[in-house]
C-alpha cells in the first residue's frame, strides 16, 4: 500500500454544472406574517415550516417558558374549536401530513411534509390550530405527564448532562443558561397557562411561512393568504438579549459515576451570519474538525483511537453564535484527548493551514450546502432558518462568493481569535474518580454542585 | 424524472418511475443506473452481498469492524485520502453494515462522479489491511460501542437483546456490534479471509444515480472496474427460521434507564418469497403506530395513559425493504414505572386482536397509505435516498424498480390483507422482552 498519494492516478474533476437558483417569491401578510413560496421540480410533495419567535428575556423567565413551551409543542394538537384530536390527526394524515412542532430558546417551529392535494386543507387545519386551539384541560394534564417522562429519559442520555452544564456555565443569567425545564415547573404546566402562553405569544408579527416543492407559486401566496388572514393576534415578538461572553476557567466536570466514556465539550463565541468574520471562521471549523478529513478526526480518531466521532461546528442562535467543539472518549485517555484536542486548537491559532487544507474545506462546504439544499425539506429548513434571521434568501449566494474569497491570512487571524483554547469554556461529564486526576494536570477542575 | 397516476384499487396515486438501467461486467459487478438530471448532484454506492448474519461464531461483529477497514485507504489511496479525495470535491460519504448487507456511498457534485468510481474500484480491488490500521480501528469501533450502547441508557433495547430471544440461530441471535473479545480477537488474516470470501465484485452492486449521462458512465464503470479481478461467489445463506410455537420471554436490566421499557416481536412473512403477505404486515405497522391518529397512540398514549411513546415497525433496523427472512414486526413501549409492563401488553394484544377480529375500515387504510406514501416520496427526493433504495432493492429483491414501485405497491394492499396480518401476530407465540430501569440516578 502507497503512503503518498500520486495524484497523476486519480481522475480530475470535470467542469461543474450550473446549481439551480431557488425561485423565492416573497410577500408579507397583513397581519405582518412574511411569507416565502419557492416552487421546485423533484417529488410531487409539498414542505412547509412556520416559525414563531418564541424567546425571552432572561434565564430566570427561560425557567417556566422553557417549561411551558415544551407542553405546548404537543398539547396544541389536542384539539379546536372544531375539531378533537382525533380529527386534527387523522386530517394530516390522509393529506400525508404529520406536523411536528417543537421548540427552542428562540422559536416555536411547525413543520410537515404533504401531498400537494393537501394544501388548502392543511393550511386550514394550521389556522384553526394558530387561532382556535383549546389546551383541553384533562388533556393537557395526560401530554404534561408524559413530557415530564420524556424529559427525565432526555437527562439520563450524556450527550444531554454535557450540553446541559456546558450552557449552564457559558451563558449564566441569560436565557440560553436554560436548556432542559425542572420537574416541577413542568407539574405546574395547566390549560390556562398554555392558553395564555398561545395568547401572548403565538403571534403573526415577526413570524415566517416558508413552502417549497411542487406548488405554483400565486395560488399558494392566495391559499395561505385566504387561510391565514383570520390569525390576527396583536403584540410584541420576544427575542432575546444579546448573549454574554463569559468564560470561567479551568474545566467543569459533571460527574457520572461509573460512566465508561467522557463528554468532552468545549464552547466559545462565533461570529454571526453577517459578520464579515463568518466565511474565515467556518472554513477554520472544518479544517480543525468539522469534517472527517480534519485535524482533530486524523489525529484522535484515526492516529490514536480514543473516539468514535469527535467533531466541531459553529451554531448559529438569534441572539448568539458558538464554536463549540464534542468528543466522546474512552475513560482512561480522558486527560490526553482532551490535550490533544487543545494541541490541535493551539496549531490552529498560531501557525497557518496549509493551501491544500483550505481549499478542501471551501470546496466541501459548497458542495454541502449544495447537497442539503438538493431537496424539498433541506431548501424549506435552509431557507426558514434565514427568513428567521431576518435575512434574504440571496444571503446564500452571497455567503458562497465570500466562502471563495477567504485567504489562509484570514483563517489564522479568526483562528487565533475564535479557535483559541483560552477562548473556550470546558466541560467534561465523565467519572470524576477516575478522571479528575488526569484534568488536574491540564488546568484547574470544579466540581458544580448540583452533579 | 417522470411521475404516473395509476388508479388502483385504493384510488389515485402516484408511482415513481425512474427509467433503470442495468448491466452486467465480465467479473460478475451488477451495475444499475437511475439518471435524473434535474439537479447537478451523484450519488454512487456500492452493496456487498454481506452482513452481519453471515459471522462466524468467534467472529461478531465483524462485517462491521471490516466496514470500518474499507475506509483506511487502498491500493493507490493512502490513509485519510478517501476522505479527503470525497470532501475535497465537495462530496459526503459513509458506509453502513446491515443484517444482510454492507454499503459504502458517496453523494457529490455531478462533476466528481470519476473521482468516486475510482475510489471504489480501487477498495473493491485491495483494501489496506494492515495490522497497523485493524488495531486502530478496533479501537475506534470499541468507542462506537460505548457511545451507542454501553454509556448510554436503552443503548441495546431492543435491537441486540430481542433476537436473542425471537430467533434460533447463531445468524439472528448474536450480537452484530460484536463482543469486545471477539472484536479484539480479530486478526489480518481473518480480515483478508473475510473480503477475499465476500468482496468479490460478483458479490457486489454498484448503483449510480443522480446527474448522469448513461453511454458516459457505462463506459467509466468499465475502465474502473472492469479490471476488478472476478473471484468465486458464496452462495447466500438461507436464514429463514422454522416459526416460533410458544411464547419467549426475558428481563434486562438498564441501570441507565430512568423508566421501564417493552418491545414485543413477532415473525412476520418472508419479506421475499411472501412479498404481498408481508406489505400487509408492514402496512399493519404503520397503522398501529404511525402518528397521533394510529391505533397503539390513540389506546396506550391519549386514552389509558400507559405509556410515555410506542412505535412498531417491521425490519431490525425499521426499513422493512432492504431485509431478508427471518424478521420482525416490533412494537416498542416506554412506560412510566407505575404502569406494569404486563398491562401494556395486555392493551397491545387487545388493539392487535380487535383488527384480527374486526379488520380495518377503507377509510383508515386510505389515510396510512397516504401518510406512507409522503414518507416513501420524501425519501426519494434525495438523490442519495433514492440511489440506496434502488441498490437495496436490486441486492435484496432483484429488482432495482421496486424502489420506485412500492407506493402504488403498498396503496393497492386491502383491507383484507393488513387484517391477516394482524391474525399472524399471534401473542401466544410473540417474543417479549422487559426492559427494568434499575438505576436511573441522571
Amino acid at each position: 500500500m502507497t503512503g503518498t498519494l500520486d495524484l497523476s492516478l486519480i481522475p480530475p474533476l470535470g467542469e461543474p454544472r450550473p446549481q439551480p437558483v431557488p425561485e423565492a417569491h416573497e410577500r408579507t401578510l397583513p397581519n405582518g406574517l412574511r411569507l416565502m413560496v419557492v416552487p421546485r421540480p423533484g417529488v410531487p410533495l409539498i414542505e412547509l415550516r412556520l416559525r414563531v419567535p418564541f424567546a425571552t428575556r432572561t434565564a430566570q423567565a427561560a425557567a417556566e417558558h422553557t417549561a411551558r413551551g415544551a407542553v405546548l409543542s404537543g398539547a396544541v394538537l389536542l384539539g379546536t374549536s372544531a375539531r378533537d384530536q382525533a380529527g386534527i390527526a387523522e386530517l394530516l394524515q390522509s393529506h400525508g401530513a404529520e406536523l411536528s412542532v417543537s421548540t427552542d430558546p428562540d422559536r416555536l417551529l411547525l413543520a410537515t411534509t404533504m401531498l400537494p392535494s393537501g394544501l388548502g386543507p392543511v393550511l386550514g387545519l394550521l389556522a384553526e390550530l394558530l387561532t382556535e386551539a383549546t389546551y383541553p384541560d384533562d388533556q393537557v394534564e395526560g401530554e404534561r405527564d408524559r413530557v415530564a417522562e420524556r424529559i427525565a429519559i432526555a437527562r439520563s442520555q450524556p450527550g444531554v448532562i454535557a450540553r446541559t452544564a456546558l450552557a449552564a456555565r457559558r451563558y449564566g443569567a441569560h436565557p440560553y443558561a436554560i436548556q432542559l425545564p425542572d420537574d416541577h415547573l413542568v407539574a405546574a404546566v395547566d390549560g390556562d397557562a398554555l392558553r395564555t402562553l398561545h395568547r401572548e405569544r403565538v403571534l403573526p408579527a415577526g413570524s415566517s411561512l416558508v413552502l417549497v416543492g411542487d406548488l405554483d407559486p400565486g395560488a399558494a401566496t392566495d391559499v395561505v393568504a385566504d387561510a391565514l388572514a383570520a390569525w390576527s393576534a396583536t403584540g410584541h415578538a420576544v427575542e432575546a438579549p444579546p448573549a454574554p461572553v463569559i468564560r470561567l476557567p479551568g474545566i467543569a466536570l459533571v460527574d457520572r459515576p461509573g460512566a465508561v466514556q467522557s463528554n468532552v465539550r468545549l464552547g466559545g463565541p462565533a461570529p454571526g451570519r453577517t459578520d464579515p468574520d463568518l466565511p474565515a471562521v467556518r472554513l477554520a471549523n472544518m479544517i480543525f474538525g468539522g469534517y472527517f478529513s480534519s485535524r482533530l478526526v486524523e489525529n484522535i480518531r484515526e492516529r490514536r483511537g480514543y473516539t468514535y466521532s469527535p467533531r466541531s461546528s459553529v451554531d448559529h442562535q438569534a441572539a448568539g453564535s458558538s464554536f463549540l467543539v464534542e468528543a466522546d472518549v474512552t475513560t482512561e485517555v480522558t486527560g490526553p484527548a482532551l490535550l490533544e484536542t487543545w494541541y490541535e486548537l493551539g496549531r490552529m491559532a498560531l501557525t497557518a493551514v496549509t493551501d491544500a487544507e483550505l481549499d478542501g474545506a471551501r470546496r466541501y462546504i459548497l458542495g454541502s450546502m449544495a447537497l442539503s439544499t438538493a431537496t424539498h425539506a433541506g431548501l424549506a429548513s435552509t431557507l426558514s432558518a434565514l427568513i428567521g434571521a431576518g435575512l434574504p434568501a440571496d444571503w446564500l449566494a452571497e455567503h458562497q462568493q465570500a466562502l471563495g474569497r477567504v485567504t489562509v491570512e484570514e483563517v489564522q487571524d479568526v483562528s487565533l481569535r475564535y479557535l483559541a483554547a483560552e477562548a473556550m469554556t470546558a466541560v467534561v461529564v465523565g467519572d470524576s474518580g477516575r478522571v479528575a486526576g488526569s484534568l488536574q494536570a491540564l488546568a484547574p477542575v470544579s466540581l458544580p454542585e448540583d452533579s | 424524472m417522470t411521475y404516473c397516476r395509476a388508479v388502483t384499487t385504493a384510488g389515485a396515486q402516484l408511482t415513481l418511475r425512474h427509467p433503470v438501467e442495468r448491466f452486467t461486467l465480465d467479473n460478475g459487478l451488477r451495475v444499475v443506473l437511475a439518471p435524473d438530471r434535474s439537479v447537478p448532484v451523484v450519488a454512487v454506492s456500492v452493496f456487498y452481498d454481506v452482513g452481519m448474519r453471515n459471522e462466524p461464531e468467534g467472529r461478531t461483529g465483524f462485517a462491521h469492524l471490516f466496514e470500518h477497514m474499507m475506509f483506511q485507504g487502498s491500493a493507490n489511496v493512502p490513509k485519510m485520502e478517501h476522505a479527503r479525495l470525497v470532501q475535497a470535491a465537495g462530496g459526503t460519504f459513509n458506509g453502513s453494515t446491515h443484517q444482510d448487507y454492507t454499503n459504502y456511498f458517496e453523494a457529490l457534485p455531478a462533476e466528481a462522479l470519476e473521482r468516486a468510481l475510482f475510489l471504489e474500484a480501487d477498495r473493491m480491488a485491495a483494501p489496506a489491511i494492515t495490522e497497523e490500521n485493524l488495531r486502530n480501528q478496533i479501537d475506534v469501533v470499541k468507542e462506537e460501542i460505548r457511545v451507542n450502547v454501553l454509556n448510554r441508557p436503552y443503548g441495546a433495547f431492543p435491537w441486540l437483546q430481542l433476537p436473542q430471544i425471537a430467533f434460533e440461530s447463531f445468524a439472528n441471535t448474536h450480537d452484530g456490534y460484536g463482543s469486545f473479545v471477539d472484536l479484539e480477537s480479530s486478526t489480518v488474516d481473518d480480515a483478508t479471509d473475510f473480503f477475499s470470501r465476500y468482496y468479490a465484485p460478483g458479490n457486489a452492486v454498484l448503483c449510480i444515480g443522480g446527474d448522469v449521462d448513461v453511454a458516459e458512465t457505462e463506459r467509466l464503470v468499465q475502465r474502473w472496474f472492469g479490471p476488478v479481478a472476478a473471484r468465486p461467489v458464496q452462495p447466500i445463506p438461507a436464514t429463514g427460521e422454522p416459526l416460533p410455537s410458544e411464547v419467549r420471554t426475558a428481563v434486562v436490566e438498564d441501570a441507565l434507564a430512568p423508566a421501564p421499557a417493552l418491545a414485543i416481536g413477532w415473525r412476520v412473512p418472508d419479506p421475499i418469497g411472501d412479498f404481498d403477505s408481508y406489505l400487509g404486515a408492514v402496512l399493519l405497522a404503520e397503522l398501529l403506530s404511525e402518528g397521533d391518529a394510529s391505533r397503539l397512540e390513540r389506546r396506550l398514549v391519549h386514552d389509558d395513559r400507559i405509556a410515555i411513546a410506542q412505535s412498531s415497525y417491521v425490519g431490525l433496523f425499521g426499513d422493512p425493504f432492504d431485509v431478508r427472512d427471518a424478521t420482525l414486526l416490533t412494537t416498542q413501549v416506554h412506560h412510566p414505572v407505575g404502569v406494569p409492563a404486563d398491562r401494556v401488553r395486555a392493551a397491545v394484544d387487545e388493539e392487535i386482536e380487535r383488527i384480527a377480529s374486526d379488520g380495518v375500515g377503507a377509510d383508515e387504510l386510505r389515510r396510512v397509505q397516504a401518510r406512507t406514501e409522503a414518507q416513501l416520496l420524501r425519501q426519494a427526493d434525495s438523490v442519495l435516498g433514492r440511489t440506496l433504495g434502488f441498490a437495496a432493492a436490486e441486492l435484496i429483491h432483484g429488482r432495482a424498480e421496486l424502489a420506485g414501485e412500492l407506493a402504488a405497491r403498498l396503496a393497492a394492499v386491502t383491507p383484507e390483507q393488513v387484517r391477516d396480518a394482524a391474525r399472524g401476530l399471534d401473542p401466544g407465540t410473540a417474543a417479549v422482552l422487559e426492559l427494568r430501569a434499575t438505576g436511573g440516578r441522571r
